[in-house]
């Protein structure tokens, strides 16, 4: 068993997602060989691999390819690009997290190799065998891949949390070498064109790898008041997270939605004030350690989850909670 | 320039699913079914580019048992031209609707495929990608807005990414894939449903269309997830405050 990991980096390290998606390799099986491929242009991108290189010692080797053609994580060229690496490596397993990266080319280079991928793995019982949500999460469906090398996951990286390595095995760094492009296919190449991404910068966590998330929904009534929940969540050190109706209203823009089709949080606490607790909603917080929810309607689905209810009026509870909540460390 | 757009029968987003007590799947007769809300999206969207002018037809697809006709008379409602129908009982994974639809792509020739980007059902979401993958499309998928570019022949695509909005341009022909805020359909209006009812569904088969249905999967069960055990209600703000420092010790 060999796995190539498409991996996502950032600022010169690999992201906490494609980390998860060598977890999930390990769990494969023992002694499965793992190779994360990375992807872009400049000294960022050796950076990321001289990171990846040492962050976990299941790693044995990190492919590079360097070319201003996958500057940007398009999905035309990295298809290709894993065509060709595909092609010369001949894994058994290609996996990548189920982020919009992921979701975005993962299914493309799938096609391209003629496999049917398996979206969103929760768990894997086996080389072939992988447990994963269907209906938002209200039924669990466990499939056996009986096609061809390679398997093809996209994995859910709440559900493959990643081990702390201690810095003796970081050492122990994997060979580091340069995809040779020479062959690199470009027909689709050039089709597509990045303009732009427009993000919203904050000091706050990442909502997908944020110990406590707080969540507004509709409740919250405006942008203005939404602010009650950034304050709460700063004084927590926690991430902001909203519903599709929040979001929809325009309270806070779409990378904050929570939920089947936003994002999947399992932190340690989670804390929704005014959610209803729509089936889409409750998908993406399922598999939260500690779920509050605060709402003025004690009949709100949300309590059927919770497992600490206030049925009370938000705009009440938030400067309260404000006031009495300690100081983060 | 036709566009071409996907529609998926599943379970009402409404409904309430119910396992099946044999584990083999999840209970499907007897239940609501409705187009996917992606789907709904999907059509919207093309809907909008025909009547700005840009586009000159919508054909609709579907593919499954008989029941999908229901599905794209309900298209043809809200006004899609005219319908095709490929029409099989065999269980179809995204790869398999993506080279069916290759096949419809090669022969109707439209300029611009736009997909919901999952179905509510599975939530696979892979047949867009696959799609533009086997065409060498270029593909715009998780899509919030949409400009047409007619003379340029270029969609500029805003796209619904995990760091915010990307935008991307994209040559046409090109595949998008729709996310939940690009548009609000429509509702099928009751003089359209009647004149629905005279459009023309064509019925194809895989076989005609030269395709092999195979499957590379096999479901082993379908199961409930477990419960979340049932909480306890608290009183006032200390007490929420004092159970979760020394209860749930997560503050």
């Amino acid at each position: 068993i060999s796995t190539l990991i498409l991996a996502e980096h950032e600022d010169g390290a690999i992201k906490p997602s494609s980390l998860s998606a060598v977890a999930a390799a390990g769990a494969l099986s023992e002694g499965n060989s793992i190779s994360i491929l990375l992807a872009g242009a400049g000294p960022s991108l050796e950076e990321a691999a001289s990171h990846a290189a040492s962050i976990h010692p299941l790693i044995s080797q990190v492919l590079v390819a360097n070319t201003d053609k996958l500057r940007y994580p398009l999905a035309e060229p990295w298809a290709e690009l894993v065509h060709l690496v595909q092609q010369k490596g001949g894994y058994s397993h290609i996996i990548a997290a189920s982020s919009s990266f992921g979701k975005n080319i993962l299914p493309r280079a799938a096609a391209l190799l003629d496999k049917s991928p398996i979206t969103d793995v929760t768990d894997i019982s086996g080389p072939q065998l992988f447990v994963r949500p269907i209906y938002a999460g209200n039924a669990l469906c466990t499939v056996r891949y009986t096609g061809g090398d390679p398997c093809m996951l996209t994995i859910r990286s709440t559900s493959f949390p990643v081990p702390s390595v201690s810095d003796d095995s970081k050492s122990n760094a994997a060979t580091i070498s340069q995809v040779d492009l020479s062959t690199f296919n470009e027909d689709a190449v050039g089709k597509s064109r990045y303009v732009k991404l427009t993000s919203q910068d904050t000091e706050r966590p990442d909502l997908g790898n944020a110990r406590i998330v707080v969540t507004g929904g509709r409740a919250l009534k405006s942008a203005e008041n939404f602010k009650l929940i950034e304050k709460l969540a700063e004084k927590l050190g926690a991430a902001v997270g909203a519903t599709r109706a929040a979001v929809d209203s325009g309270f806070v823009p779409n990378e904050l939605q929570v939920g089947q089709t936003g994002k999947i949080v399992a932190p340690d606490l989670y804390m929704a004030f005014g959610v209803s607790g729509a089936i889409q909603h409750l998908a993406g917080i399922r598999d939260s350690k500690v779920i509050v929810a605060v709402n003025k309607d004690a009949d709100a689905p949300i309590f059927q989850v919770a497992d600490y209810g206030l049925v009370a009026d938000l705009f009440e509870v938030l400067p309260e909670l404000l006031e009495k909540l300690p100081e983060k460390k | 320039m036709k566009i071409m757009v996907a529609l998926k029968r599943v379970i009402d987003y409404a409904v309430k699913i119910r396992v099946k007590p044999d584990k083999s799947g999840v209970e499907t007769s007897n239940v609501k079914m409705s187009m996917n809300p992606f789907c709904e999206i999907a059509l919207e969207e093309a809907l909008r580019i025909k009547e700005s002018g840009l586009a000159s037809e919508v054909i609709a697809v579907s593919m499954g048992p008989a029941q999908c006709v229901d599905t794209l008379r309900t298209g043809l409602a809200m006004g899609a031209d005219r319908a095709i129908h490929v029409d099989t009982s065999s269980t179809l994974y995204p790869l398999s609707v993506a080279k069916l639809l290759k096949a419809l792509v090669d022969t109707e020739k439209p300029g611009l495929l736009i997909l919901g980007k999952q179905a509510i059902d599975d939530d696979c979401n892979q047949t867009g990608q696959m799609l533009a993958g086997l065409l060498n499309w270029p593909q715009g998928t998780f899509a919030s807005k949409v400009v047409l570019d007619k003379e340029k022949q270029v969609a500029t695509v805003d796209r619904e990414v995990d760091g915010g909005l990307e935008t991307l341009c994209l040559d046409l022909p090109a595949v998008i894939t729709t996310d939940l805020r690009l548009n609000q359909p429509r509702y099928a209006t009751l003089p359209n449903i009647m004149k629905a009812k005279s459009k023309v569904i064509k019925k194809v088969t895989p076989a005609e269309l030269k395709v092999e249905i195979k499957s590379d999967m096999e479901i082993v069960e379908v199961t409930e997830p477990p419960k979340r055990k049932a909480g306890v209600i608290v009183s006032s703000v200390d007490e929420l405050i004092d159970k979760l420092k020394n209860e749930a010790h997560v503050i």
